[in-house]
């Protein structure tokens, strides 16, 4: 859906979703870093289940919902990603105690 | 690095790092007021100017001359004392000026003696069929992505809408190379009539020989649908396609990513929660806030600035940024006023930047169909609530947006009614036929922002505050 511009010459940085291994570039927001990575990233609906990616990418949709090193719920888009960040695609609603 | 504001009480707290922001935390830091300057964002920008100190793309034309104006606003800045902390949340702000802000997952409270808001716009809501599909995002979403990672568009690509920011974000996917397969124009054919009598001050303005050279940019390498009435995602949990009328001919297009613009409103939320008075405009179609010629709003203390005010774009925002920190500074500081720029000055700055503005907000104006849904399109994204569930909320009885969370939960997701109140609003004046001034807003409470309950049972507390909960 997306691509990086040639230009970007920013220093990787290692995330891990889901478990594997992506790469991102140090600035990228988690939700620019996993649009760009091409991988499937659709969160569902904690009412209907219903797939969704990233609508506004300036923190006021919530459709970026993401759990980060363990904690549910948060706006992929307001967070920076970090070396060895682990990141969840969020299926419903955020479980108790995460 | 986050960490907590320094102090507890501040002269001036402005919150959000727009160019409306910007101008005022620098301002007011330029006249010796204590001043702290509250961001959500990674860095300095809001969203006009975001990413501005980290960008990637590094040939400037490719971004604009406008957009880096806002590397010496940040520079004025930086050279300033004011404290400014970014990844800081306001969920809550009162008529006593304290604030209440999240930074790195606990709250502290600051107080103010005066508050500058500027916390700007969003963009107004797209409800079409299929808008909640993946794969649709707003043109503001592309246009950040472009600018903090220099991301550009790779698939089938449709940007649908209206208005500037949709062809200055063509201009800026094109020049990094990306790919942009047609643009549908939802601009209303009567619009450019009634815009006319604003036009003479509009081809004086800025705007005008800007925006046309980048119209004819974009024309010369995107095929241009205008007179678009109808629009539509469709797609099996991603979307496939997007369907159109345009000069009463439907057509499909097999798509990746459709990117939906039709204007900015204000982000009204902050505001309202602390009690200030929004009326429907009726030219921006949106609430904006009751203000004074200084951007005082009807709670003492709180001014509002930048397009949080009323929609006036990002030179306008920095004037007016400039104009509520000097008010503030003649009110806690008179004799350090001096140093400022006249208000005279800005004043008349601030009518140069809004020049042009009528004529933009007439000939942009969206159509009824793409602001006031019916059927199964989603007006609620976070509840799911459809225009129809709303339609047969109002036939049971459901008179405004408040008795209709009752009914449907509309607003009362995470996003708190930023994407669907104006849906709300609008759908529900057109079937009770009122106006909108007379059906009302969402009650607008803090926290503003969704907080965990164990940040909220962290925050200190006095005696007094125990004692107003705890029996015996």
């Amino acid at each position: 859906m997306f691509r990086r511009s040639e230009q970007d010459k920013r220093p990787q940085v290692q995330i891990f979703v889901d478990g594997v291994a992506v790469a991102a570039r140090q600035g990228d927001t988690v939700s620019a870093a996993l649009l760009a990575s091409g991988r499937d990233a659709r969160r569902s609906t904690a009412v209907s289940g219903a797939p969704r990616l990233p609508y506004c990418m300036m923190g006021v949709c919530f459709d970026c919902l993401v759990t980060i090193d363990g904690v549910g719920n948060r706006q992929g888009c307001l967070v920076p990603v970090a070396d060895g960040m682990q990141i969840e695609i969020q299926k419903g609603k955020r479980e108790i105690g995460r | 690095m986050t960490m907590a504001p320094k102090r507890e009480a501040y002269d001036v707290v402005v919150i959000g790092a727009g160019p409306a922001g910007l101008a005022a935390a620098a301002t007011s830091a330029e006249a010796g007021l204590s001043t702290l300057l509250l961001d959500e964002n990674i860095g300095p920008g809001g969203q006009v100017f975001r990413a501005i100190a980290s960008t990637p793309v590094t040939e400037r034309d490719q971004l604009g001359a406008d957009y880096w104006v806002g590397a010496d606003l940040v520079q004025a800045l930086r050279a300033s004392s004011a404290e400014v902390i970014h990844r800081a949340t306001v969920w809550s702000l009162d008529r006593n000026l304290e604030i209440a802000v999240s930074i790195g997952g606990a709250s502290a409270f600051v107080k103010a003696r005066r508050v500058i808001l500027a916390t700007g716009a969003l963009e107004r809501p797209f409800p079409i069929p299929g808008w909640t599909l993946p794969g649709v995002m707003t043109a503001g979403a592309a246009q950040t992505m472009l600018k903090s990672s220099a991301l550009v568009p790779d698939g089938r690509t449709v940007i649908a809408g209206q208005g500037p920011l949709l062809w200055l974000l063509a201009a800026q996917i094109l020049r990094l190379g990306g790919r942009i397969d047609r643009i549908l124009d939802t601009t209303e054919r009567g619009n450019y009539f009634a815009a006319l009598p604003h036009a003479f001050a509009f081809l004086t303005s800025p705007y005008f020989t800007k925006g046309l050279s980048m119209m004819r940019e974009v024309k010369a390498k995107v095929q241009v649908v205008s007179g678009v009435t109808e629009l539509a995602a469709a797609g099996d949990g991603q979307l496939a396609s997007v369907s159109y009328v345009a000069g009463g001919k439907r057509e499909t297009i097999a798509a990746d990513l459709l990117l939906l613009h039709q204007g900015v409103v204000p982000n009204v939320n902050l505001a309202m929660s602390a009690g200030i008075e929004h009326r429907w405009d009726d030219l921006q179609l949106c609430w904006s806030p009751v203000l004074d010629a200084s951007g005082n709003s009807s709670v003492p203390g709180i001014a509002i600035a930048g397009d949080g005010a009323g929609i006036g774009g990002a030179n306008a925002a920095v004037v007016r940024g400039r104009i509520a920190a000097r008010a503030a500074v003649e009110a806690l500081a008179p004799a350090t006023a001096a140093k400022l720029a006249p208000m005279a000055t800005l004043r008349a700055d601030l009518a140069k930047a809004e020049r042009g503005r009528i004529f933009l907000d007439t000939l942009f104006r969206p159509s009824p169909q793409f602001r006031i849904p019916s059927g199964d399109t989603i007006v609620c994204r976070c509840e799911e609530v459809t225009a129809k569930d709303v339609l047969d909320s109002v036939a049971i009885g459901a008179t405004g947006p408040n008795q209709l969370k009752a009914y449907r939960r509309t607003g009362m997701g995470p996003c708190q009614g930023r994407l669907c109140g104006l849906t709300v609003t609008e759908l529900m004046a057109q079937a009770r036929g009122k106006t909108p001034q007379e059906i009302g807003y969402y009650r607008l409470r803090a926290p503003v922002k969704p907080i965990t309950l164990a940040e909220l049972a962290a925050v200190p507390k006095s005696e007094a505050d125990v004692k107003a909960v705890v029996r015996g």
